[in-house]
């Protein structure tokens, strides 16, 4: 009686012992590994987010890269935008998931994956002395350069429907109060909406506040220093005009009736097509435009957001985002890896990039140019470049962003939160972020 | 009921008769089965539930990364309360679960009712009220936020040629945890009416003969014997849909994601929220709130519920 029941309890132990040894073999075996195929090639995964245009060019380059390399493959992923996006490649990261190379934004950002741990130090590669240095430094740690540039520098900026500014005989605004002069004037014209908000993607509210850093920059050149360390807050002047713009608009009702439930794709469409006349967002856009409506390529433009001073009007600029490796791509896959980032960094990869989406900026490598017939929205911001009228983005100025602004200002931009409260609750956001990060002085 | 539970020890009790009368506490140590039968889920209960629930209760006084660790005491919990995104969470919770946990119990007992009178294709109804508790709570949601689209949506189109002008549903702040919640009922009344229709059809029909020879109308029969008679039926659903209601989660991220701004957020989600943003202590230090909350709440009501059912 005893033994049988023993062996009873035995079995019932084994048996409890391997479905657990399956389940945590389960969760170790997604792991990159470093192995080569059966016949000596090598496959790699690269994961990109999964807006059509970027898309279609990692397609293009990866096939690019297999003509000359016959021993690697490059298949492409994707992943989804904004928030969703960050969550993913985040924890794909800490649990060694990631796919062997990676596509992901620069600055704050790129620091928030905790690079020094999950990411490989490439400062040894050649093409690292051919990157613009601001580039550089928004892709790097103390310890290392982590990646190379995917895509051009872009503004955020507002872009304009020419047409509709020729028709009404208005001229690009230097300055906020005739940025709301002309967008009265559209409005009681009565053909568009005068400006465009799209808050079916939550990230696109966000550029009255992120794109009106030049000015802030113009009346305090130390801000995003003492951002940084503490001293500087979203709910003071001059940085609360964001958050104040942004009311501003929404109760003099200048935003398109669909504001709450328009999408990204819908405002850059309804600026294309003259359903809107202003749309605050990143120019990026651009590979948007010409991939729903190429034939509007030189009726939209762009001017930066202004502020107080017509003698500060000048670009907010955002670097490109990088390719990075994880450390968890290893042995073969890792060279194999380095040799398609240093594909990427020819001007031959630059050139698949400006031909296969619309480029949206000057590119940040050298020897890299844009070719002629570029859309209004990359040409018209040679000019601000031009004449150095541009500054750096606050993201990649000091690793704090908050990450509920945009939910934020959503509800500042839908009336449900004042200014004043936005900036409040935000300056609490940004807090939590640099209370993470381990800053001094928080 | 006696002979019910004799009928299991009735082997072992043959010998020891004479002992069995000594002692009741012996008789409730003395199960049929061996302790090691439990061992199996022992060893799961302690690794999958008990081992993570202290974890979590020590990482939630931690700002913690995957690499490194700092104790700071209750500091992730008085931000979690400051908070107003975070307050507005907690309030939101309390407002879905309980309404959708209301008219959950409301509209599975009139359907309960319904079906299980006798009417044509009762089958076929039957199964139309369970169908949307099979399909995924995402694909609801998605499906959802198509059809409550404020201009192009099927809802307010409908709404249009007749002439009413509907609210966006999602977009407006008044109404987006309304319209979340409605689907929510939408999806989950099938389950709380199948549940309701096994605790009717329990009822012995006795009653309702008695009580049609003493001329009870319906509205009577309903009154005094249905709903009484239901009663564990109402608890299980009551208790059901009230967990189900305060960890709501899915079908919020699926429709608003919050939105717009905040006025949608639920606990689970702000939770969601913090951790997506990488504050893994201040999201842990919320999932210890949010289980103390669902805790207190539910244990002294499943007390309440069920204590007439053993006073029965």
């Amino acid at each position: 009686m005893f033994s049988r029941q023993s062996r009873r309890t035995l079995l019932a132990f084994s048996a409890s012992g391997i479905a657990l040894t399956l389940t945590l073999a389960g969760c170790s075996g997604g792991g990159g590994g470093g192995g080569a195929n059966a016949d000596g090639s090598v496959t790699l995964s690269y994961l990109v987010d999964n807006q059509e245009a970027t898309v279609a060019t990692a397609e293009a380059l990866a096939d690019a890269f297999m003509a000359q390399n016959e021993n690697i493959k490059v298949e492409v992923e994707t992943r989804p935008q904004g928030a969703e996006g960050d969550n993913l490649i985040k924890t794909r990261l800490s649990t060694g998931e990631m796919s062997d190379v990676f596509a992901y934004n620069s600055g704050s950002l790129f620091q928030a994956l905790a690079p020094d741990n999950t990411l490989v130090n490439l400062d040894d590669q050649e093409w690292v002395g051919k990157l613009d240095e601001n580039f550089v430094n928004t892709v790097s740690t103390d310890n290392g350069v982590y990646g190379v540039p995917m895509g051009q520098a872009m503004a955020g900026a507002v872009i304009y429907n020419k047409d509709i500014y020729a028709e009404l005989g208005l001229t690009v605004p230097t300055t906020w109060d005739e940025f709301i002069a002309n967008s009265q004037a559209i409005k009681d014209a009565g053909a568009a909406a005068p400006i465009v908000q799209t808050y079916g993607d939550t990230w696109t509210s966000q550029l009255f506040v992120l794109g009106d850093f030049n000015n802030v920059l113009a009346e305090d050149p130390d801000w995003a220093e003492k951002y940084t360390n503490n001293e500087a807050k979203y709910s003071d002047e001059p940085a609360i005009r964001g958050f104040e713009h942004l009311e501003e608009t929404f109760k003099a009702g200048l935003f398109n009736e669909d504001f709450a439930s328009a999408t990204y794709a819908d405002g850059v469409r309804m600026v294309a097509t003259g359903e809107g006349a202003q749309y605050p967002i990143l120019t990026f856009a651009a590979s948007q435009l010409m991939t729903s409506n190429p034939e509007a390529a030189d009726t939209v433009g762009v001017f930066p957001l202004p502020g107080d001073d017509a003698a500060t009007n000048g670009l907010t600029v955002w670097m490109p985002g990088g390719v990075y490796i994880p450390k968890s791509t290893e042995g073969d896959k890792l060279e194999a890896a380095k040799t398609f980032l240093e594909f990427l960094a020819t001007p031959e990869s630059c050139d698949i990039q400006a031909e296969t989406s619309a480029p949206q900026g000057p590119f940040v490598i050298e020897g890299c140019d844009l070719p002629e017939d570029v859309p209004a929205i990359v040409s018209d911001q040679q000019k601000w470049f031009d004449e150095e009228k541009t500054n750096l983005a606050l993201e990649f100025l000091s690793p704090i962003k908050g990450p509920a602004l945009e939910q934020i200002t959503v509800a500042v931009g839908s009336g449900i939160t004042s200014a004043a409260d936005g900036a409040a609750q935000y300056d609490e956001d940004v807090k939590k972020q640099a209370q993470q990060l381990g800053l001094e002085g928080w | 009921m006696t002979t019910l539970t004799a009928r299991p020890g009735a082997d072992t009790a043959g010998p020891d008769q004479g002992r069995d009368a000594a002692g009741k506490k012996r008789k409730g140590i003395k199960s049929p089965y061996p302790l090691w039968f439990y061992m199996p889920a022992g060893v799961f209960y302690v690794i999958l539930f008990l081992v993570p629930t202290g974890a979590s209760l020590y990482f939630s006084l931690t700002r913690w990364t995957l690499f490194e660790q700092e104790f700071i005491g209750l500091d992730n919990f008085v931000q979690f309360f400051r908070e107003q995104a975070l307050v507005q969470g907690f309030i939101n919770t309390f407002i879905y679960a309980f309404l959708t946990s209301g008219l959950k119990v409301v509209l599975g007992m009139l359907l309960g009712v319904f079906l299980t009178s006798q009417i044509i294709a009762r089958g076929f109804l039957r199964s139309v009220v369970f169908f949307p508790v099979l399909v995924s709570t995402i694909g609801v949601g998605i499906t959802f936020e198509v059809l409550m689209n404020p201009f192009d949506g099927l809802i307010n189109q409908t709404l249009a040629a007749i002439g009413i002008q509907g609210p966006g549903w999602l977009t407006d702040p008044q109404w987006a945890l309304l319209s979340v919640a409605l689907v929510d009922v939408w999806k989950g009344v099938g389950l709380a009416t199948l549940i309701f229709i096994a605790g009717i059809v329990a009822i012995p029909q006795e009653y309702f003969e008695a009580a049609r020879v003493d001329g009870a109308s319906s509205w009577k029969n309903f009154w005094h014997i249905t709903l009484p008679l239901a009663r564990p039926a109402t608890a299980t659903v009551v208790t059901l849909s009230l967990i189900g209601g305060l960890r709501s989660f899915d079908l919020i991220w699926a429709m608003t994601g919050g939105g717009p701004g905040f006025t949608s957020d639920v606990i689970a989600s702000v939770i969601y929220k913090q951790y997506q943003a990488g504050f893994y202590g201040l999201s842990t230090a919320g999932n210890v709130v949010l289980f103390v909350v669902v805790a207190a709440l539910i244990v002294p009501l499943q007390a309440w519920l069920n204590r007439g059912e053993k006073d029965a």
